[in-house]
């Protein structure tokens, strides 16, 4: 690693300014776990392939994995650790909970994450493949098991915990709308 | 992973004088496939030049009635955009059938459609492809090509374009702008893709050191009765075995305009022309669209696995074109 080669960089990580050293070839994803300590976003294919590495980057989820650290100088990155407010989990933690949203619990943080920009993503109006009439005239699409299953197709489970991770969703949303 | 700097770059002059200045430079935009090739060292770039901070994310609409579309544009911002759904419905439902929201928050509209393809032997160092390393024979030939071209291919090469967005913008005439040292140009997408010759290396038409900064969709009534339609091995976040972006405008019970463009079918989006004639000018049932697919899968040279291709196009086809016209008529 050379001068030309690695760069300084400040990430704000669930709040907190962390100034860091990284070699451009870093990912975000190992810059979270290897440089700063947070293991709780998790390497699954590390190519793009899995979700297990996804994070919110300024709001909006994306996978560590395949976002170089040295490109998200500057921005804001919420990770798995920084999800729960003064103590409280958030309603969508508390629903994977609620209803074994998981079984060995390595896709959850991924799946925790990605839900809760499914939900932002939703209540903005964005449609999906599911969604029958693209148009905005069509308005809004209600958030059914369908549109859910489609907007968490990015984060794979092995154990196949799907059936109750939509649910947990869905219960989410009616948490988070109420 | 082979080390390699990296800059952001300022403005547009600086972005490209740091790509003439290093022929091993390529722009960042998303990263999503380029940080991916790079991982198993299929690009080996010497200096990435990120576009972030270029002014090329906005859609706008044009003095004409189009829209011009910016490059660093995301996926999803394209996808969500209120203009993109009414007009381009097409467009759109490409987009969101592309990738996961994860990667379509990352990928942006430039890197789209500088994507390489997905055919398992350009991303394995060890295996002979000519478009990776150019002379070394293509494995897919007689390897795994249940995916692979059954138009427009060459003895050289079989992979096809992996970009769902790119099949709907061929389908309404898209043209793709970019900028040089020597100035702005601009490639219409049916020239932007080079057709498959002996160098499948060379994928577009783009000069040295360009960078695009946009796409510009001229006005097309005929794309607000639009649909995308995508056939895949999962129900969802899987890459097309056959794609289908279509327009309908039916007159009196005659079509009077049609746009028809094939996806993962060949090395870039097929804008099927015979196919649009055909159809032109006749009647809008079922025999009529059948007759057309087959007109434009007549020149189709399917491979001993992938001659599937072909009553799949063909049912896409039938399929769609029958929807758009029984809503054309309520």
């Amino acid at each position: 690693m050379t001068a030309s080669t690695s760069s300084v960089i400040t990430l704000h990580v669930n709040g907190e300014p962390r100034t860091l050293t990284v070699d451009h070839r870093t990912t975000l994803l190992d810059a979270l776990r290897e440089h700063l300590g947070l293991t709780g976003t998790k390497k699954g294919c590390d190519h793009g392939q899995c979700g297990a590495c996804t994070v919110l980057l300024d709001g909006r989820r994306a996978v560590a994995c395949l976002q170089l650290a040295v490109a998200a100088e500057g921005r804001a990155v919420t990770t798995i650790e920084g999800v729960a407010e003064d103590g409280r989990l958030h309603p969508v933690q508390e629903a994977f909970l609620e209803l074994d949203g998981y079984q060995c619990g390595y896709c959850t943080p991924g799946q925790i994450c990605s839900a809760l920009a499914v939900l932002d993503e939703h209540a903005a109006g964005w449609p999906s493949a599911a969604t029958a009439d693209v148009r905005p005239e069509a308005g809004p699409p209600a958030l059914t098991d369908d549109e859910i299953r489609e907007r968490m197709s990015g984060n794979l489970c092995r154990c196949s915990a799907y059936p109750a991770i939509v649910r947990a969703v869905a219960q989410a949303a009616k948490a988070v709308s109420a | 992973m082979r080390e390699f700097r990296y800059e952001r770059a300022a403005d547009m002059a600086g972005a490209l004088t740091l790509l003439a200045a290093e022929p091993g430079a390529r722009p960042l935009g998303g990263g999503t496939n380029l940080v991916d090739l790079m991982k198993n060292g299929i690009e080996r770039p010497a200096l990435l030049v990120d576009l972030r901070d270029l002014p090329l994310g906005r859609i706008e609409p044009t003095a004409d009635g189009g829209l011009r579309i910016g490059a660093t544009v995301t996926n999803s911002d394209l996808a969500a955009h209120p203009d993109v759904r009414r007009r381009y419905p097409a467009l759109a439902q490409a987009v969101l059938a592309g990738a996961s929201g994860q990667l379509r928050n990352m990928a942006t509209v430039g890197g789209n459609l500088l994507q390489r393809t997905r055919c398992g032997y350009f991303t394995d160092a060890a295996a002979p492809c000519n478009k990776r390393s150019p002379g070394s024979g293509c494995a897919a030939l007689t390897g795994e090509h249940r995916n692979h071209a059954v138009l427009g291919a060459s003895p050289h090469c079989v992979a096809v374009h992996p970009s769902d967005m790119a099949v709907a913008l061929a389908a309404f005439d898209a043209v793709v702008v970019y900028e040089t040292l020597d100035g702005p140009g601009e490639l219409p997408l049916a020239e932007f893709y080079r057709p498959v010759d002996s160098n499948p290396q060379l994928e577009t038409a783009l000069p040295p050191g360009a960078l695009i900064t946009g796409v510009v969709l001229p006005p097309a009534p005929v794309a607000a009765a639009s649909r995308y339609r995508k056939v895949r091995e999962r129900a969802s976040y899987a890459f097309a075995i056959g794609s289908l972006a279509a327009a309908l405008d039916i007159r009196d019970g005659i079509v009077h305009d049609v746009r028809l463009a094939f996806g993962a079918v060949a090395s870039r989006p097929w804008r099927a022309r015979q196919a649009e004639r055909a159809l032109t000018g006749g009647p809008a049932d079922a025999a009529a669209f059948a007759a057309a697919a087959d007109a434009e899968l007549a020149a189709a040279r399917p491979l001993p696995h992938n001659g599937y291709k072909l009553p799949l196009m063909r049912n896409l086809a039938v399929s769609v074109l029958t929807e758009l016209a029984e809503e054309a008529a309520r």
